[in-house]
């Protein structure tokens, strides 16, 4: 179980970083999402895996034991809806540059 | 009046004032004079009503507390040396307003002037009542800035650019200087309180750390003094106002260092450092600053040496540590100023009537301006040490603590060899500035023809030299109370027995004095014509202080500068990420290395998640492998990883985050989706493919790899081991109890921690916003102007056809349902709204069903068909969705909680049953609202780009950048 998640955070960090490192936006926008992914998914792991223990109280007086972490899941909503944020931002920034230097090279030259 | 009252007064009116004056009309100079004017008068009347308390070694404070844990108040604090002081800046700003009131243009922005001149007081008068020695670095510092920006008053004139940057460079290294130099005082006395560091007696100077705090403390002090080898500053900030010269850069602001070294003298002065270094430092400044004035020929240039070398007498004076110097020294920052400025206004009036100051061009100017002649003559008495004038008493205790015997041979002589020396000189450019401007014949061909100026203009002068005689005259009577209360404040118990009497015997110093008059005749006469034509002394020229500072500023913020950028720098996006990832991963595995340990195996295999990832895996792999020439392939493949993360999160108990994940998931695939039709066709042709490219692509794919495996094998590392104590259980148990909910991430995001969400919803609000501004002004490459390929062919096939436009059509039933759905998603999102306290929704994730169900609409009917019918104006949502979740937390603090305290109740409504009421519902409506514009925003704007037949780039030229050499 833990070995599957860490070679599937493995495999979508390495794919996006290999797609981080190309030189057209395109590439970099997939890869960035990917590279997302691959760090939700670890900061998820930071509060070990658990199943079947969600983090819904059934009433007062609860055992933390009896449920998952709350902390990491917080704090990757956020991440998620911030990576949203930043995919649009970027995406925005892409097709403005694509628009001013003629061509979708990160580096704004080249063809 | 109460006397903390006073003392506020006296700093503070100034600044209060530099507001008004920045306010006032650009032509108000009469106005902008007499409040600048009221200001020195009433600081001026309040100063010397205190002049009894501090009169006998008094002290006046006046504290107003700050952040007295650190030890930092604003404390302010009048003893003598500080009175005598307050007087000169308040005396001589008075009668430098009313001077600059005739002398400045109506061209000129007069606003600006004065609320400078009007801030330098405050800051003069703050520097030296600090009663804290952090307070005074920090009001030392707003001396030079001020200083900077009125020596670049005239700012349209390239010298005077440059004379103001030198002084602040100068200055302000000074201060920084200073500022370390008075953390290490505070750290070695251990309070930053002044009235503590002047009682701390020997331990400064008996300190380890004395020798740097003091060489600190004397870059500052030599720095603003203008001292050897720093003096080269003072000249060329001369190109300011002539006022700004007399007020700044004679009077006062350059006796701020001399000022520093007296109010330390107790506790810093007496070491041999300090004795070599000060008191050496200052004779090269008094001898190399009369050798140089005689050279000059512009008549503020030699003004501006004199000032120097008078600068360097006080500080030789202050250098030698025997209390009768420091009362001579005291004497003479008095003297010096009532002077030295009254020639400054002359010399501005010469200049104001005649169009020049070059002394080359003057002469005689004795009959057609006689009253301002015989005022120069006086004051040039005064500066070369003429007898029944003020200057003479000073110079003349100079050169009585010069001849008193020391056992240093080379100590014994030097002194009086060169204090003679300077006299002479000093009598010889005095003579100079008064033979060669007012006698001889007449002028001719200047600009002008001279004439008396208003009587107004010459009254500041008049006041100063009659100051200098009656100082010079009855010394007793006129300054012998303030000086002594001055040297009792320095000196206390240590005060010595002086005599301020005009006529002490005919004794060495008297000789001494009679020699330099003798000798600074006998040099001025033979030379006179020769010294007339010269610019720029003989010896010295070749090593001026100006030109190294300047080389030493190209070569430092140019040349290396340039190199830096060119060793470091590149223009280059893409060696930059691969050198951040490759920080990264060397961090990162810094960081791991020896903590890796020993992996356990895996214990429990899962195939179903072992199938998920590896559609999963093979996703992202070939999304990597696609990216380049199947942009709408790579699309769907991010899309299938995507999925498999959510997956995962409803795997392992995070059905809030799966939600998100899902619906992120399909914003961000409508998002890229919309924009891909403005990227740049690429065939998937067979490339030539250089090797260079081909082993940059290794290159990657090994990073790439070894940044998998890192992460990998962190998170193995970490999912196999225990988890630590961490802060969870403290959430799981208060998140009922004190939040009034059961989904504990919800109730963590919009309660335990709300600020973070308002930084968050205020971050999406933001980048909305940009994307839509961004956005408004897009223009598109000229080959993606057009309509699509696929829209053109599908036209000319209709056309051809003569039937109608198939794609009207287009998804007609899909269309239907999606707007038939349209109510429905919008009771999702409700419901999911509502739960969220409770079960998995909440405001981030109603936000985004909210919003797809909008972008539903569109892609069922189009743009224009949705905006005929509904109107969204998702600025107002963004807008009100931050409103209402600031409000709910400042209603908290208006209730007197802090800031987003909520409070929830249970409230029972007919039909729907208990529903949890808690504020922190409010700030999740307020967190919905928001999500539901931002995301609707970014959507629209992107859409409309396809309707808007938006303008192509004009020239799609890559820009480039200018050459390097002329970003300067």
């Amino acid at each position: 179980m833990e070995l599957t998640l860490a070679i599937a955070i493995a495999v979508l960090a390495g794919s996006g970083v290999y797609l981080l490192l190309r030189p057209r936006t395109f590439q970099v926008i997939i890869g960035l999402s990917l590279v997302s992914y691959a760090v939700n998914l670890f900061i998820l792991s930071m509060g070990r895996l658990r199943m079947d223990a969600a983090p819904i109280l059934s009433g007062a007086n609860a055992n933390p034991a009896d449920y998952t972490d709350p902390v990491p899941q917080a704090l990757v909503l956020t991440a998620i809806v911030i990576g949203f944020a930043m995919t649009a931002l970027f995406l925005v920034v892409l097709l403005a540059a694509r628009g001013l230097t003629g061509n979708d090279h990160v580096d704004g030259k080249g063809n | 009046m109460p006397t903390e009252l006073a003392l506020t007064l006296i700093w503070s009116l100034p600044f209060l004032a530099a507001v008004i004056a920045m306010a006032m009309p650009a032509g108000a100079r009469n106005g902008e004079a007499w409040l600048a004017g009221t200001v020195a008068a009433v600081g001026l009347v309040l100063t010397i009503l205190l002049f009894p308390q501090v009169a006998d070694g008094g002290v006046v404070h006046s504290t107003i507390t700050w952040m007295p844990a650190y030890g930092l108040d604003l404390a302010f604090r009048m003893d003598g040396l500080a009175w005598l002081f307050c007087v000169l800046v308040t005396f001589i700003g008075l009668l430098v307003v009313l001077y600059a009131r005739y002398y400045m243009s109506p061209k000129d922005p007069i606003a600006r002037f004065y609320a400078l001149f009007l801030a330098f007081m405050g800051a003069m008068l703050g520097l030296v009542m600090s009663g804290n020695i952090i307070q005074l670095a920090i009001f030392w510092e707003l001396t030079s800035l001020v200083s900077f920006l009125l020596i670049g008053y005239w700012y349209h004139r390239s010298d005077a650019r440059d004379g103001a940057r030198m002084a602040l460079v100068i200055t302000g290294t000074g201060g920084l200087a200073l500022f370390v130099a008075m953390m290490l005082i505070g750290h070695i006395v251990g309070s930053y309180d002044i009235d503590v560091v002047l009682a701390s007696g020997r331990l400064i100077a008996e300190h380890p750390l004395y020798p740097v705090t003091l060489i600190l403390f004397l870059l500052a002090a030599f720095t603003k003094s203008a001292q050897f080898p720093f003096q080269f500053w003072l000249p060329n900030a001369m190109t300011a106002p002539t006022p700004v010269s007399a007020y700044l850069h004679s009077a006062t602001m350059v006796k701020a260092g001399v000022f520093l070294m007296t109010r330390f003298w107790p506790v810093m002065a007496g070491t041999d450092m300090w004795f070599w270094i000060v008191t050496y430092g200052g004779l090269a400044t008094l001898l190399f600053g009369a050798y140089a004035a005689l050279f000059q020929r512009d008549l503020k240039g030699l003004l501006a040496y004199s000032t120097i070398s008078h600068l360097g007498l006080i500080t030789t004076l202050l250098g030698m540590g025997t209390p009768l110097a420091a009362v001579a020294a005291i004497f003479h920052i008095a003297n010096h100023a009532t002077f030295k400025a009254s020639l400054f206004m002359a010399v501005g009036i010469i200049d104001h009537e005649t169009g020049t100051r070059d002394v080359r061009k003057l002469s005689g100017l004795r009959r057609s301006m006689p009253f301002t002649a015989t005022l120069a003559i006086i004051a040039s008495g005064a500066m070369a040490g003429v007898p029944l004038l003020n200057g003479f008493l000073s110079k003349e205790m100079f050169f009585t603590e010069t001849a008193i015997y020391d056992p240093n041979v080379f100590v014994n002589l030097s002194l009086p060899i060169v204090a003679t020396l300077a006299g002479m000189l000093s009598v010889a450019y005095s003579i100079k500035f008064v033979h060669g401007v007012f006698f001889g014949p007449e002028p001719t061909g200047l600009e002008k023809t001279p004439h008396e100026p208003p009587a107004l203009m010459r009254r500041p002068i008049e006041l100063l030299v009659l100051a200098c005689l009656a100082v010079g005259i009855i010394p007793g009577i006129t300054i012998g109370p303030y000086l002594a209360a001055a040297v009792v404040s320095v000196l206390g118990g240590d005060t010595p027995y002086y005599s301020l009497s005009v006529w002490h015997g005919f004794n060495l110093p008297l000789i001494m004095s009679i020699i330099a008059l003798l000798g600074g005749v006998a040099i001025y006469v033979p030379y006179y014509r020769r010294l007339r034509g010269i610019d720029g002394d003989p010896l010295l020229r070749g090593l001026r202080g100006q030109r190294i500072f300047e080389r030493l500023l190209i070569t430092a913020t140019n040349r290396w500068a340039r190199k830096m950028v060119s060793v470091f720098g590149t223009q280059r996006l893409q060696p930059q990420i691969f050198i951040v990832v490759l920080l990264a991963l060397a961090a990162g595995v810094g960081a791991g290395w020896a903590r890796m340990g020993n992996l356990p195996l895996p214990s429990s295999f899962d195939p179903v998640l072992g199938l998920v990832w590896i559609v999963g895996g093979v996703s992202a792999l070939a999304a990597a492998w696609q990216a380049k020439f199947h942009r709408l392939a790579a699309m769907i493949l991010m899309g299938g990883a995507g999925l498999a993360t959510c997956i995962t999160f409803a795997w392992f108990s995070a059905p809030d985050l799966a939600l998100t994940q899902l619906l992120a998931e399909i914003a961000t695939t409508v998002l890229i989706l919309l924009g891909l039709r403005w990227l740049p066709k690429r065939l998937p042709v067979p490339e030539d493919i250089s090797i260079g490219m081909r082993l940059r692509r290794y290159r990657d794919v090994i990073l790439a790899a070894a940044v998998g495996l890192g992460t990998g094998l962190a998170s193995y590392a970490i999912m196999t081991r225990q988890a630590p104590e961490g802060i969870s259980e403290f959430f799981l148990a208060n998140a009922y109890t004190e939040g009034g909910g059961t989904n504990v991430v919800n109730v963590m995001l919009v309660d335990f921690r709300g600020f973070d969400t308002l930084g968050e919803i205020t971050v999406l609000g933001v980048v909305a916003l940009t994307v839509f501004g961004l956005l408004r002004r897009f223009r598109p490459a000229p080959d993606s102007a057009d309509r699509p390929e696929q829209q053109r062919v599908q036209a000319d096939f209709a056309e051809a056809q003569g039937s109608a436009n198939v794609a009207a059509d287009f998804l007609r039933i899909p269309a239907l349902i999606m707007n038939w759905m349209f109510p429905v998603v919008m009771t999702v999102a409700i419901y999911m709204f509502l739960r969220g306290h409770d079960l998995p929704g909440g405001g981030f994730i109603a936000g985004i069903v909210m919003s797809l169900g909008f972008i539903l609409q569109y892609m069922a009917g189009g743009t224009r068909w949705v905006e005929d019918r509904l109107r969204i104006l998702p600025v107002l949502w963004i807008g009100w969705g931050l409103l209402i979740a600031l409000l709910t937390g400042l209603g908290a603090m208006a209730l007197g909680f802090p800031f987003l305290t909520s409070a929830f109740a249970y409230a029972d409504i007919p039909l729907i049953g208990k529903v949890p009421m808690a504020t922190a519902l409010l700030f999740d409506l307020g967190v919905f609202a928001l999500v539901v514009g931002a995301t609707v925003l970014m959507l629209i704007a992107l859409a409309h780009q396809s309707i808007r037949r938006p303008k192509p780039a004009s020239t799609p030229q890559p820009r480039k950048r200018e050459g390097l050499d002329t970003w300067n």
